[in-house]
């Protein structure tokens, strides 16, 4: 019987094909299918989520009072993770704190005027444009509102740019 | 045993259960030429000692640590109060870092006896995903402490691969698990360390030891051109070789406690995300890659030099190089030469491109009108090639060098250039990442 069987299995048609070859590729078809599925859930498991709440830095923040910001000053916001930078016309720009390089956190020297990354030697000036490499391009910024006096950043929407412009700042 | 007279039976001692166990890794017999200690220099065997320890300590860290950005750092602190887990933990360091050195000592032992040609061929390959591996291990296991250096270390690992075309930005999302570095990221970090990358690595180090038995073993020297090798002559490898690994290990464990007794692991105030330590550097041995990112355009310095570099390694064993010498150290008179010569050129030519840089030529305010990409990325490194392609002309031409030995001297180069550029960034870079003394 068993013979029988397996003589059967490897009969070949007439494309030279046998039972045993049919069932062979069936197998690879399903494994393939199976191994697919099993990616698929992995990559859906993985992926990252939207970004949503809970995360630091999505809300407006309230910066306070034009008048508590003088010209040619910059400010510290650390929990918004941005400089205020007001320039010495008078004009807002909301810098993101982030170095455009690898995204280490730059501080600011009010000695050179400067944000000197620690991480990489790259140097911003007080509107954000790149004074030495290897910084690719300008810090990104965040939109600046004034409403009734007060200076508002939206930091859920931060604008990348290659180097600054005059259209970028928030005048009064 | 063909060919060898049969010991009476009265003689032959049955193996220990430990000898049988080894014996599953080693033949039976070796020759008595691949005892030699300058052989092999027991790197392999020093890696399975690490990996070892490794593995030892780990287990016993997981029942300290706690995984969540709340407690990390805490558990850290904790597990250094008690009475040994300071211990155990600087043990888990240094061999971590002395994995990354031997593994690395032992690609070059492995090239420089030309134990990369078929039938090893492959192996060779395995070795290179191994190597990936264990900096990958080092990496994530860099995180775990949730320190301000592990925090900044790895914002920046990540934030590499945002230069990467199409799926880069992607990539970073989905390896931090979402934009910044965060709790998300320290489960990922903490799954890959402790469960996938040491399963991957588990199944390629088996495949590594079965693939240097189906080769033969370890490569014994024999010049070219003198026909087939004469039968070796063997002897038992319980105790021959059994004995000098074991003093391998012995020496190797006693120097992995000497430096945990007296060094500890380092560890820095708690991740804070708003403030880099300045200078913010990476573990020493990505600090060559730091130190890249400081002169070229990201793009050049995390892809381009680096998979050049990768291809390069990969692509050796299936270069055609005729018949070539095996296991002779350099090959020849002219390799050895050659092999001076190259890295004479990095270790003078490295620092003084990096103080060219530094103080003479900065190319992307010379050309302000080009994009960074060109004027800091394909210019210095077009520039760099054509210097490399030189100094291939220059090795085949001057030193009438054959093709293996030219190849063999551009290995030294990069590999000593990579060398420096790691010593200029551990010990030469100070406050805001510029050059200082140590």
């Amino acid at each position: 019987m068993e013979q029988e069987e397996a003589a059967a299995l490897e009969a070949k048609d007439k494309n030279g094909a046998s039972r045993r070859d049919y069932l062979r590729t069936a197998w690879k078809a399903l494994g393939l299918v199976a191994a697919a599925e099993f990616a698929t859930v992995l990559v859906a498991y993985l992926w990252p989520r939207a970004k949503g709440e809970g995360e630091q830095g999505t809300a407006v923040v309230e910066a306070g009072p034009v008048a508590e910001f003088t010209p040619a000053s910059v400010t510290a916001f650390p929990r918004g993770r941005f400089y205020l930078a007001r320039l010495a016309d008078g004009g807002f720009l909301a810098l993101s704190s982030r170095c455009t390089h690898l995204g280490c956190t730059v501080p600011w020297n009010d000695k050179t005027q400067t944000f000197p990354c620690p991480c990489h030697a790259s140097a911003f000036d007080m509107t954000g444009n790149v004074l030495e490499p290897p910084a690719p391009r300008a810090l990104d910024l965040f939109p600046v509102r004034i409403e009734a006096g007060v200076v508002k950043v939206d930091t859920r929407s931060r604008i990348q740019r290659q180097r600054f412009e005059r259209s970028q700042v928030t005048y009064l | 045993m063909l060919g060898r007279s049969p010991a009476p039976p009265t003689k032959e001692k049955k193996p220990s259960g430990f000898s049988m166990l080894l014996l599953h890794v080693h033949p039976r017999m070796v020759p008595a030429e691949a005892l030699a200690f300058t052989r092999t220099c027991g790197l392999g065997g020093m890696a399975v000692v690490l990996l070892v320890l490794l593995a030892g300590t780990g287990a016993l860290l997981l029942l300290g640590y706690e995984p969540s950005v709340e407690r990390a750092y805490g558990s850290v602190l904790s597990l250094r109060e008690t009475a040994v887990g300071g211990f155990v933990r600087n043990i888990h360091f240094w061999s971590a870092n002395g994995l990354v050195l031997v593994a690395f000592l032992h690609l070059l032992r492995v090239f420089y006896t030309g134990a990369y040609h078929a039938p090893r061929r492959f192996n060779w390959i395995i070795g290179l995903l191994l190597l990936a591996l264990v900096l990958g291990s080092n990496f994530t296991g860099y995180l775990l402490p949730w320190d301000q250096l592990a925090f900044w270390a790895v914002t920046i690992g990540t934030g590499m691969l945002e230069y990467v075309p199409l799926v880069g930005p992607a990539l970073e999302a989905a390896l931090r698990g979402g934009a910044d570095v965060g709790p998300k990221t320290l489960s990922i970090f903490f799954v890959l360390h402790i469960a996938i990358l040491p399963i991957l690595g588990a199944i390629l180090a088996a495949f590594h030891f079965w693939l240097v038995r189906k080769g033969g073993g370890v490569i014994l020297p024999r010049p070219s051109g003198q026909g087939p090798a004469p039968r070796p002559s063997l002897v038992p490898t319980s105790p021959n070789l059994v004995f000098r690994e074991m003093v391998v290990a012995l020496v190797l464990i006693a120097g992995v406690l000497l430096a945990a007794a007296g060094f500890d692991a380092p560890l820095l105030v708690q991740a804070n995300p708003g403030m880099s330590p300045n200078p913010a550097k990476a573990p020493w041995y990505f600090m060559g890659i730091q130190e890249l990112l400081v002169h070229l355009h990201p793009a050049f310095a995390v892809l381009v030099v680096p998979f050049t570099a990768i291809a390069f390694l990969a692509w050796l064993p299936y270069l055609r190089y005729g018949e070539v010498p095996s296991g002779l150290y350099f090959h020849s008179a002219t390799g050895r030469r050659t092999v001076l010569v190259a890295a004479g050129t990095a270790l003078l030519a490295i620092p003084a491109g990096i103080l060219v840089n530094e103080y003479v030529l900065n190319l992307p305010k010379l050309l302000p009108s080009l994009p960074p990409a060109v004027s800091n990325g394909l210019l210095p490194v077009g520039i760099l090639a054509l210097l490399v392609l030189g100094f291939f002309a220059l090795i085949r031409r001057r030193y009438a060098a054959s093709r293996i030995e030219a190849v063999q001297a551009m290995f030294t180069l990069m590999v000593v250039g990579f060398v420096v550029l790691t010593v200029i960034g551990v010990l030469f870079r100070g406050s805001g990442m510029r050059l200082s003394w140590p």
